[in-house]
């Protein structure tokens, strides 16, 4: 463990001094609150589908309208997206090539692209069942919470974009570094998230 | 640079280490509900404790948040955002369930 490890959260880079560390520190700290706050909001969805679940008044159930295989093949691309993103970070903290950086950055974005296509499906699928956010206080909770983490992750998708262009205008400086550390733990937290949704909504509402 | 190099192979391990854990326990989580290993009360307590060791996987692998001095301060936010949630959730579960019950 070298003296910069642990600092803030998220991978850590060697600064050439002091300032640049603090500077660093504190700007990923705030979002880091940010973050946190937006755990709170989601954790508040989860309670209000928890409450929702049984209220179905005689429309699609959860049983009904979730599928296993989708769920599982975004779960796996969000992961996959999460370690792409780490590989991007250690190409830019160990000064690699450029255009390393730009293509982790650009296949985690291709990722989360699928991810929302996939999505979006999914979703289609459900209206084509009757499932509208209308039908139901479940049905109701559930589009409050799913779309808003995809909201997110095309928040995500679209400052992925950003990043880039950043990366290829401005170069790697100070200022485009800690951009993308923060992008980082946002890509990281959307993550965590989806483990809430996938281990709440999709699986508890496809065990028998 | 072979220190900067040994550093970024360290680090690539370690995402490469978290990316694999997250991957057998989603495979657990999911598995364990499509074969329905067990009553569907056991299989929800299995996937919530799948999903919580998880989560920390995440916080430890991918935002290297650990029991460190340095990192004291980002682990006491995610222990009290973890209490504020904890209770406002448990609290919206139990009044509402109660009230709902209360109805019948």
């Amino acid at each position: 463990m070298s003296a910069v490890e642990g600092i803030h959260p998220g991978l850590n880079l060697a600064h050439p001094h002091a300032e640049a560390q603090a500077e660093t520190e504190t700007a990923l700290f705030g979002f880091w609150v940010f973050l946190m706050s937006d755990a709170v909001i989601f954790a508040l969805l989860f309670a209000t589908y928890g409450v929702m679940l049984h209220a179905t008044v005689g429309g699609p159930t959860p049983s009904g309208v979730y599928e296993i295989g989708p769920a599982l093949l975004e779960t796996v691309i969000l992961l996959t997206s999460s370690f792409t993103f780490g590989l991007a970070s250690i190409a830019m903290k160990h000064g690699a090539p450029r255009r390393r950086l730009l293509g982790w950055l650009g296949v985690t974005l291709a990722l989360g692209l699928a991810f929302l296509v996939l999505e979006v499906r999914d979703f289609l699928t459900m209206f084509a069942q009757g499932a509208t956010p209308m039908r139901s206080g479940y049905l109701s909770s559930f589009f409050a919470l799913v779309p808003l983490h995809g909201l997110h992750v095309a928040a995500g998708c679209l400052w992925l974009a950003v990043m880039m262009v950043q990366v290829v205008v401005f170069g790697i400086d100070e200022r485009v570094r800690i951009n993308v550390l923060r992008l980082g733990l946002f890509w990281h937290f959307l993550d965590i998230v989806w483990i809430g949704l996938f281990s709440v909504v999709y699986l508890q509402g496809l065990i028998r | 640079m072979t220190t900067a190099n040994g550093e970024a192979a360290r680090e690539t391990r370690t995402y490469a280490i978290g990316y694999l854990l997250a991957l057998l326990l989603t495979g657990a989580a999911f598995g364990a509900v499509y074969w329905q290993v067990a009553s569907a009360a056991t299989v929800f307590g299995l996937v919530l404790g799948l999903g919580l060791v998880q989560m920390i996987v995440h916080f430890r692998f991918f935002l290297h948040i650990t029991l460190g001095k340095s990192s004291r301060a980002d682990l006491q936010l995610i222990l009290f955002s973890t209490l504020i949630i904890v209770l406002m959730v448990s609290g919206t579960l139990v009044i509402l369930f109660n009230l709902h019950h209360r109805m019948m």
